[in-house]
């Protein structure tokens, strides 16, 4: 590094593919679509930029403002969800037998092998009314002679907290199981030789240790699930739309772009606004820094 | 960047001018359509096509058809608006085709190369929404109505009322997505005409819809018959055919155009500006409207054929089924979609886009 900064050449001939890929795949498309939000239709596929705020004023309508509360809901639960099932998930791996470790966490990323539009599929042939779930019910409460109506499990919130947390529980397992994994486990050891018990050793030891590692998580996990689009279109119902559903709609079948580029940015404070608190926890934890 | 120094943007003006720029710099002028490569782009709906129609066109010309689907017209327009991707044959319905007449986005048909024309039935060699065919040939045409579980609804379910005001069947039914069909259905549901522009009216039915929503369980993207056919709604809003095709499936489900009336539309076959293998999509349109061809279309997919020679080889419970050829008691109830400018598709989009945000 020290070398670096002593040869500027050196600095700028490094510098220079990040900033140029920076500026032309990000900064530059997104300053496109900032400058289509000041604009406004003209007929069936022109758009005219006159650098109005009506976009912006529309884009604060209660029902949008409804839906952004909704979409914050939806991903806020989802995140605990997340967090309630990956912080034991996490624990198991940390614990498991050396030889195990590998295997588990591999598991995890599995997933990951098979594409979201499929995995989400897999998912309505798995909670539709005549899917494997209510075929299991159907069973036991034959067996047991019980009358049956099929669930509604598909088509509703509940199917898309569903799809969120089976989709994103890995970014929340792998960020905590980073964190717990340089725990010294001599420390819960101590703790219980000194009396405490285990639920008390694993929320006053092994909760604080874990802090960086659920704020990486929870970040990880929040953001997409804010902006997630694909499954609140495939598992979701009538009331079930996310801000990005309402994206979407605009720049595809609405065919308002400029309305479509407000709600984007509206969106993209939001996340800023996350970020920023995280950071604000960040330092009010006196440097808890997940890195 | 053509894009801001007159303030306007339109990336299909650009992709036009680059487009120029490319045609000027190719040495070779175009020789006719004679160097054209094998291959055909065809953008069509779900469940619309013959099982072996492809193949056999590939057998017959040689040219290799690669198909993709979309859902809905508002997709198609969507998908082509920005320029076209690549595709050559498109199916537009009726209103669809006038809007896209307007936007500059069809090309226009050279008759001569489609000779099978002649097997059309005479009403549909000609249209009010492409006047002397000059853009469009018909594909199939039907009714939008209602596909439903006969063992769970009371009796036939023949009134847009238990799709759109009422609770009896709550969260079992669905809507389709696609904009202008359903607000038109709305309309017609109120006492309107379908083709409403009053902005109270579109208001009114945007309030009903919203009403409406929490017994409402999905707007359906083409994909109703499957959520019919698997159990998850026992009414749904749809295409004749497509509940015809599972019908076929399933003995406990029927068809029915509500007595307020509905749509009727004609699914056409275009081709698309800038469609990079003209001359096989002429070939290819020229090819579906032959007579056995059309008929091995229609035995699969159900829908009515306005192809007369097609239609002469099917059997009578095609031919004579009033889910596909409806009484002139029922079609005299039933209306075409117009297109009515974009100032009134913009209001039918707010007002689609506050029902869905509801």
């Amino acid at each position: 590094m020290a070398r670096q900064r002593k040869h500027p050449l050196v600095f700028w001939v490094s510098a220079l593919p990040p900033s140029l890929w920076l500026f032309g795949f990000f900064l530059a498309p997104l300053a496109i679509v900032w400058v289509l939000s000041f604009g406004e239709k003209r007929g069936l596929i022109d758009v005219e930029i006159t650098w109005t705020l009506a976009n912006y004023v529309r884009a604060l309508d209660p029902l949008y403002l409804g839906v952004v509360a909704k979409s914050l809901w939806i991903s806020g639960v989802t995140t605990v969800l997340c967090l309630m099932i990956g912080l034991p998930v996490a624990l198991g791996i940390v614990f498991a037998p050396g030889r195990w470790k590998p295997i588990l966490l591999f598991l995890v990323i599995l997933p990951f092998w098979t594409n979201l539009l499929i995995r989400t599929y897999a998912l309505i042939a798995v909670l539709r009314t005549r899917g494997y779930v209510n075929f299991t019910l159907e069973w036991g409460a034959d067996t047991l002679g019980l009358p049956f109506e099929p669930l509604a499990l598909l088509y509703n919130n509940a199917a898309v907290v569903i799809g969120l947390v089976y989709v994103h529980l890995p970014f929340m397992v792998l960020p905590l199981y980073a964190a717990l994994d340089r725990m010294d486990k001599l420390l819960i050891e101590a703790a219980l030789d000194l009396g405490a018990s285990q639920l008390r050793a694993f929320v006053t030891i092994v909760v604080p240790l874990a802090v960086p590692g659920i704020i990486s998580g929870v970040i990880l996990v929040f953001i997409p699930a804010l902006g997630s689009y694909l499954i609140p279109d495939l598992l979701g119902g009538t009331d079930s739309q996310m801000i990005a559903n309402v994206i979407e709609r605009q720049f595809k079948r609405a065919n308002d772009w400029p309305f479509g580029a407000a709600l984007s940015f509206l969106l993209m404070y939001l996340t800023f606004g996350a970020l920023a608190i995280r950071s604000v926890l960040a330092k009010g934890d006196g440097g808890l820094e997940a890195k | 960047m053509p894009l801001f120094p007159n303030g306007r943007l339109s990336r299909r003006r650009f992709l036009a001018g680059t487009g120029a720029v490319a045609a000027g710099i190719s040495i070779l002028p175009r020789q006719g359509w004679a160097a054209e490569e094998a291959k055909l782009n065809f953008y069509n709906w779900d469940t619309y096509i013959g099982e072996t129609t492809l193949e056999d066109f590939k057998a017959a010309s040689g040219v290799d058809v690669k198909m993709d689907l979309f859902a809905d017209n508002d997709e198609l327009f969507a998908k082509l608006k920005e320029g076209n991707p690549g595709y050559d044959v498109i199916v537009p319905s009726n209103d669809f085709v006038e809007r896209m007449i307007k936007a500059n986005m069809l090309m226009p048909l050279d008759h001569k190369m489609i000779p099978n024309k002649a097997n059309l039935q005479s009403a549909f060699l000609d249209a009010a929404f492409d006047p002397g065919r000059k853009f469009s040939m018909p594909y199939m045409w039907g009714t939008i109505g209602i596909g439903y579980r006969i063992s769970k609804t009371d009796g036939v379910p023949d009134s847009w009322k238990w799709l759109l005001d009422s609770d009896r069947y709550k969260g079992k039914c669905a809507l389709l997505s696609e904009t202008t069909s359903v607000l038109g259905i709305v309309f017609k549901y109120m006492g309107h005409g379908l083709n409403a522009s009053d902005p109270k009216i579109i208001k009114a039915a945007e309030e009903l819809l919203i009403r409406q929503k929490p017994n409402i369980k999905l707007f359906a993207p083409d994909n109703g018959q499957d959520l019919l056919l698997s159990g998850e709604v026992d009414l749904t809003m749809e295409w004749n055919g497509d509940i015809l095709q599972v019908m076929e499936e399933d003995n406990d489900l029927s068809y029915v155009v509500p007595k307020e009336g509905s749509v009727v539309w004609q699914d056409t076959l275009a081709i698309a500006s800038g469609a990079p293998h003209p001359e096989n999509a002429h070939k290819f349109i020229n090819f579906l409207l032959g007579a056995e061809v059309g008929a091995g279309v229609a035995k699969v997919i159900q829908y009515a054929t306005p192809n007369a020679a097609a239609k002469a080889l099917m059997p009578d419970s095609y031919s004579k089924n009033p889910a596909i050829y409806p009484s002139d008691e029922t079609l005299a109830a039933c209306e075409a979609l117009v297109y009515q400018g974009s100032d009134v598709v913009r209001l039918y989009n707010d007002a689609w886009t506050r029902i869905q945000s509801a």
